[in-house]
């Protein structure tokens, strides 16, 4: 009894708190996808009160609308393009930088994690606002790409409101998180299998495809999931960076609920979002638990 | 992989990681109105800012919100991550863990629904509640990491000496935790000072933030003086996270 009172004691109020500041808006937000929006912006009442009494005022007008114009499926193929991009570099470009560190002296390892994790403790916006600097008309990176370009006289081409700004800038801010599960497995793998390897005659690259690369591959989809899924619901990197072209569903989601003021169509992209990445998610532990079985 | 090849290539990616952020401090004491040329050394900028009333009154609510949403979610944090290690309840992970692991941009919305369907006024109350949601989880994964790395024999030995439950906490377990506790609210105001998504849906027009005041420069016209609160930014989160992971060195390895 003494017991059990002092849990609630202590689980009770943060308890209570997510349920009041999380649980109850996400379920806000899946009833309101199925009502009709206000008409001066968010949403009309649940209940509508007429001479036969109260009725739910409940429509499923706003997941009708999503499937009815390919636009916003599009929207839906084009962000995920976009995150798969973003993974595939991620992977590329932090495989050497985990295997460096992992490989260094032991007493360097700690900073040069830090060196990688502080870059991503800078505010977001200035991550991105840095990139707009980078890519800018003016820059000098621009200019040095435009210069070259025009040896082979090919027109100076802009960088900035692009999707290739967007794609360029969601791999900076997403690197870190490839690299430390990456470097957290590698860190682990025991050098005396590659030494046997290379007493069994195999070269660097066998040493590296043979041995290296399929026992990181939990590493990898760590790094994976941790990369891909947050993509899906960024808004501010396309909404800097991205001009009309390189915008991304988070974009939309931003812009029902803020300028368009379709609260209803809004939730339905968000919830539908949710369940695009749980199934991505799923699928993809589905398929590494899978891999993961017949490794061992 | 050579390592000759590993080593450039390594290097290569921190360069990356670094440079822009280099830029921009850089340019927050270039003498000129472009982030374009070197034209010379000057504080200007950063006396621009200093007489920007509305950058100011963004900071200062910005510090405000922190201040209140660490406090509070230290509280509420580190009485989950005490619930989490001491007790089994089966939900308490996924409610703590949840609102860290799905996109921020559907926290934002669906707290901007809810304010608007209890009729609170969006502004700084809004925002402090919201931040103090999404804090609570950090903190209380900092603290259970801290009381799992913990000697559990140590406040057993103090209730064998006869010590209530709560001397027990109090005297033993709370002041092995504390460096954990502290790194966790210095985690939650690095966090709170620097949200841009959750801020941008719950600050209704009423109330400015630092990251939103940076966000509406950027929109509209960028100059320098962004550069230099960039950088006194950056150099207090730099402080902060430090600090932090000297107290706890496992819990500041990702958000």
């Amino acid at each position: 009894m003494a017991k059990n009172f002092g849990k609630w004691l202590i689980s009770g109020p943060p308890v209570l708190y997510l349920v009041v500041f999380f649980v109850i808006p996400t379920c806000i937000m899946v009833l309101a996808s199925f009502r009709y929006a206000g008409e001066y912006g968010g949403l009309a009442p649940v209940l509508l009160h007429d001479a036969s009494g109260a009725h739910l005022n409940l429509t499923l007008e706003s997941y009708q609308e999503f499937f009815s114009d390919f636009i916003y499926s599009w929207l839906f193929i084009k962000t995920l393009i976009y995150a798969l991009v973003t993974t595939f570099f991620c992977l590329l470009m932090a495989y050497p930088l985990a295997l460096l560190i992992a490989r260094s002296a032991s007493k360097y390892r700690d900073l040069l994690v830090l060196l990688v994790i502080l870059p991503f403790w800078s505010n977001f916006l200035i991550r991105i606002y840095a990139w707009m600097i980078l890519l800018g008309p003016q820059s000098a990176f621009s200019a040095a790409l435009n210069g070259f370009l025009g040896i082979f006289g090919v027109g100076p081409v802009r960088l900035l409101f692009t999707p290739f700004a967007v794609v360029l800038c969601l791999i900076y801010v997403q690197l870190p998180f490839m690299v430390l599960p990456l470097y957290a497995n590698l860190e682990k793998h025991d050098p005396a299998l590659l030494d046997a390897a290379q007493d069994l005659g195999a070269n660097g690259w066998q040493r590296f495809w043979r041995v290296t690369f399929p026992l990181s591959l939990p590493g990898i989809y760590a790094g994976i999931a941790l990369v891909f899924v947050p993509v899906l619901g960024i808004f501010a990197v396309p909404d800097i960076l991205g001009g009309t072209r390189g915008i991304m569903i988070g974009n939309l989601i931003k812009q029902e609920f803020l300028e368009a003021r379709d609260w209803p169509f809004g939730s339905a992209l968000s919830i539908m979002l949710t369940i695009g990445a749980m199934i991505i998610v799923g699928g993809a532990a589905l398929v590494a638990g899978r891999r993961g079985k017949g490794n061992v | 992989m050579s390592k000759k090849l590993l080593a450039v290539s390594g290097i290569a990616v921190y360069a990356f990681l670094y440079l822009p952020l280099v830029v921009v401090v850089a340019y927050s004491f270039n003498n000129s109105k472009l982030n374009a040329e070197w034209v010379g050394f000057t504080w200007h900028w950063y006396r621009v800012l200093l007489s920007d009333d509305t950058m100011l009154k963004a900071a200062g609510n910005s510090l405000l919100i922190a201040l209140t949403a660490s406090l509070a979610s230290t509280v509420l944090g580190t009485m989950a991550g005490y619930a989490l290690y001491r007790y089994k309840l089966k939900l308490l992970p996924v409610l703590v863990m949840a609102p860290l692991a799905i996109p921020e941009i559907l926290v934002g919305v669906s707290l901007l629904i809810f304010f608007v369907a209890i009729n609170l006024t969006l502004g700084l109350l809004s925002i402090m509640l919201s931040h103090i949601a999404f804090c609570v989880g950090f903190v209380a994964i900092v603290v259970r990491s801290r009381l799992s790395g913990m000697d559990e024999s140590l406040p057993e030995a103090a209730r064998d000496l006869g010590a209530t439950p709560f001397q027990a906490f109090r005297l033993v377990t709370l002041p092995l935790i504390a460096p954990g506790i502290i790194a966790g609210a210095l985690l939650a105001f690095t966090l709170s000072i620097d949200d841009f998504v959750i801020t941008f849906f719950t600050a209704g027009v009423g109330a400015s933030t630092l990251p939103l005041q940076i966000y509406s420069m950027i929109k509209i016209a960028v100059t320098p003086e962004v550069n230099a609160i960039s950088t006194l930014l950056m150099l207090l989160t730099l402080f902060l996270i430090v600090v932090a992971s000297r107290l706890s060195p496992d819990s500041i390895r990702g958000r």
